[in-house]
């Protein structure tokens, strides 16, 4: 399948606003919580600064987010995992709402109630979980909504290698090809769940040889490369509007900073990140691009930085915004406008 | 239209569910033995036939799958009803329902719409065991962000199932099988009554005043509305005149109905089938607690439920761990002679 201009700028575009976004956050994210500033005796406080909380960067892994959301309508769904924002990103989930929910603040997609591990955006049919392997049975129900709307919109379930190993996978992929859902279930393999490597977690190569088992489709994408992701899923794409069923897709992808940022990583060898860094995939596509004359160097720069205006104004939305107000907790239990709304107090 | 067609609890369950899918193209039911079988407790009886294998969708036992496939459908715009077939199973899917059906709406500031109906079946009392016996309405009430509704008759099931189908959040629906007339269990006689064929609804949080009294007061769901009647009734020919209160839901729960009672009566037993620890009647204790400013209690709350062990399989062992007619017969007569350490003045 050959890739356009157009798509190969948007993929540009959309892998420097994510990575710029990461390091953004890993920037803010540390703020408060360093000494002097905590109290007396801790490293780091987890709790403290204007995002607090866990934080799962996707620094590295843009190529995932782009390859595959470059298929996509905004009427087809996306549903994530605990490490969200190069996915909403691709999905295009406005940026202000979404760091705004990081920040906890009112103006959030989730008014602060779900951080950013679970952020959710009914308009760009978004949602991400916190919960390891739990995006793949949520992914079907919207694939079987799509099937009995009698619409050809996909949906596609993300997840960790790591997550491979778990009962929902097999359940989901069970389920998804028995009742042909219009779903592909797109593993990012980086290599490290937290602490544990692919080969200390299952004893095969490829997840996605797992697919013979469900009698579908496997893809295997070996290169951490938009391109190549792209050009690879497109049959997978085809074959879900099509109504013919799911597809497993596995990509060898490269997770650039911790689990979390905070992670001492301890458990990695020494330089293996700076190696990872010189097969950045970022100014690989740049290169692409040049080469084919579809971008010229001061295109470039506008790019850049037109991408990191979007996400400076977005953490500038966001640091402006108000809190809820702490009353504002007890809203929401159930769905907006709904009389028992607080439920039992 | 007038009727006095006697259903069971099972056939008006299914019969709400049918009309509601007639009424509603986006209703569906997924779940396992639900088609062919009709449920294995019957509550999808005879829909197969009706609605066919697109809306009537039996699945692999796979239920962290399917319940996950739900809350994805009902964020889509559909409104799956989706059966856990025994409560008790809530082990092996219980991250889907408990940490995504009932929390993204919450965490999408109510934006996310969760219009799933959880059926499910609860109870002992026919020597299942510790696997296949349990109620755990308490366990789920405990949890914020589901509904239970919990009924005692073919009545209240099928309105509050139509109800049920209607609200836009996720409810839990808890049926007793020892309440749903099957013709392979026995069964109370007084949980299969008249049902009109019309669709109607009946609201959550609205308890039912049973029986009227004035001795005490006795707060009760599910199967055990069924027992605490039978008792009551015995307790009359003694002149002990209880008002028996039967919650319907759980969530949400009838606050001001059990307060009103006990104002009146001054005197509480609770008859419950669940855990007794950390469950529904330490809940409606708590409640007659903190409102002792206004309630002149003339003897201490009572509590009946199945002490903190699992349910046993020998018929003897289980008879006892499972509250009885007898035994709630037994406890309004001990409370109607307790006093309290400080009675007068109030």
């Amino acid at each position: 399948m050959q890739i356009g201009k157009e798509k190969l700028l948007w993929m540009f575009e959309k892998m420097v606003q994510i990575r710029y976004y990461e390091e953004t956050m890993a920037a803010v994210y540390m703020e408060g919580k360093l000494p002097p500033s905590i109290q007396k005796g801790l490293a780091f406080d987890i709790g403290a600064g204007p995002v607090p909380g866990e934080m799962h960067l996707a620094a590295g892994q843009e190529p995932v987010a782009a390859g595959i959301c470059a298929h996509l309508t905004d009427d087809d769904t996306v549903v994530g995992t605990h490490r969200p924002h190069h996915f909403a990103i691709a999905k295009g989930v406005p940026l202000d709402p979404m760091t705004a929910e990081m920040f906890g603040k009112v103006t959030g997609l989730g008014k602060g109630k779900g951080g950013h591990m679970h952020l959710f955006d009914n308009a760009h049919k978004f949602s991400c979980s916190g919960i390891i392997g739990a995006s793949m049975p949520i992914a079907c129900g919207s694939a079987l909504a799509a099937k009995k709307l009698g619409k050809n919109w996909i949906s596609i379930a993300f997840f960790g290698e790591g997550a491979a190993n778990q009962g929902s996978f097999h359940e989901s992929m069970n389920l998804a090809a028995l009742w042909k859902l219009p779903v592909i279930f797109v593993c990012e393999d980086n290599h490290w769940a937290i602490s544990v490597p692919k080969t200390k977690a299952t004893s095969i190569d490829w997840v996605s040889d797992r697919a013979v088992s469900y009698g579908i489709p496997g893809i295997r994408v070996s290169e951490n490369d938009a391109v190549q992701i792209y050009e690879a899923v497109a049959p997978a794409i085809a074959r879900a509007r099509h109504g013919e069923g799911p597809s497993l897709v596995e990509i060898k992808t490269d997770r650039y900073f911790g689990h979390f940022q905070g992670d001492p990583e301890t458990y990695r060898p020494k330089g293996e990140v700076t190696g990872l860094r010189k097969g950045d995939p970022i100014p690989k596509l740049s290169k692409i691009l040049k080469d084919k004359n579809f971008m010229t160097p001061q295109q470039e720069a506008m790019i850049i930085e037109k991408m990191h205006h979007s996400v400076d104004q977005a953490f500038e939305f966001a640091r402006k915004s108000d809190y809820p107000k702490a009353q504002d907790a007890l809203d929401d239990v159930f769905v907006l406008g709904h009389a028992n709304a607080r439920a039992l107090v | 239209m007038k009727t006095n067609r006697i259903l069971t609890m099972a056939q008006a369950i299914s019969e709400g569910i049918a009309q509601e899918m007639t009424r509603d193209s986006n209703v569906f039911v997924m779940g396992e033995d639900i088609g062919a079988y009709g449920g294995i407790f019957g509550a999808t009886g005879g829909l197969l036939d009706k609605f066919g294998k697109d809306r009537i969708m039996d699945t692999p036992i796979s239920e962290t799958a399917f319940i996950g496939t739900a809350t994805g459908a009902a964020a889509a715009g559909l409104r799956p009803i989706v059966e856990l077939m025994f409560v008790d199973f809530f082990g092996v899917c219980m991250d889907q329902i408990y940490n995504h059906l009932a929390k993204n709406t919450y965490m999408s500031g109510g934006h996310v719409k969760l219009p799933v109906v959880l059926t499910t079946a609860i109870g002992g009392g026919y020597s299942d065991a510790a696997q296949h016996s349990q109620c755990l309405y308490g366990t789920f009430a405990h949890m914020p962000g589901i509904k239970v509704v919990v009924p005692s008759n073919a009545y209240d099931a099928k309105g509050l199932m139509i109800q049920a189908i209607r609200d836009d959040n996720p409810v839990m629906f808890m049926y007793h099988k020892g309440i749903m007339g099957l013709p392979w269990m026995a069964y109370f006689e007084g949980s299969s009554n008249a049902v009109p064929e019309d669709p109607y609804v009946i609201a959550f949080g609205k308890a039912n005043v049973i029986k009227e009294g004035s001795d005490l007061t006795i707060v009760t769901i599910s199967q055990m509305v069924q027992k605490t009647v039978l008792a009551a009734n015995e307790l009359t020919e003694q002149s002990i005149h209880a008002e028996v209160i039967d919650l319907r839901t759980l969530v949400p729960m009838d606050v001001e109905c059990i307060l009103k009672s006990v104002r009146k009566t001054g005197r509480l037993l609770i008859a419950d089938e669940d855990y007794l620890g950390f469950g529904l009647s330490g809940e409606i204790s708590a409640l007659i607690a903190e409102n002792l400013d206004t309630i002149a209690l003339k003897a201490p709350i009572k509590r009946l439920a199945v002490p903190n062990v699992p349910i046993p399989y020998s018929r003897p062992l289980e008879q006892f761990v499972i509250p009885q007619v007898s035994n709630i017969v037994l406890a309004a007569q001990e409370l109607m002679v307790k006093k309290m350490a400080y009675t007068e003045s109030v």
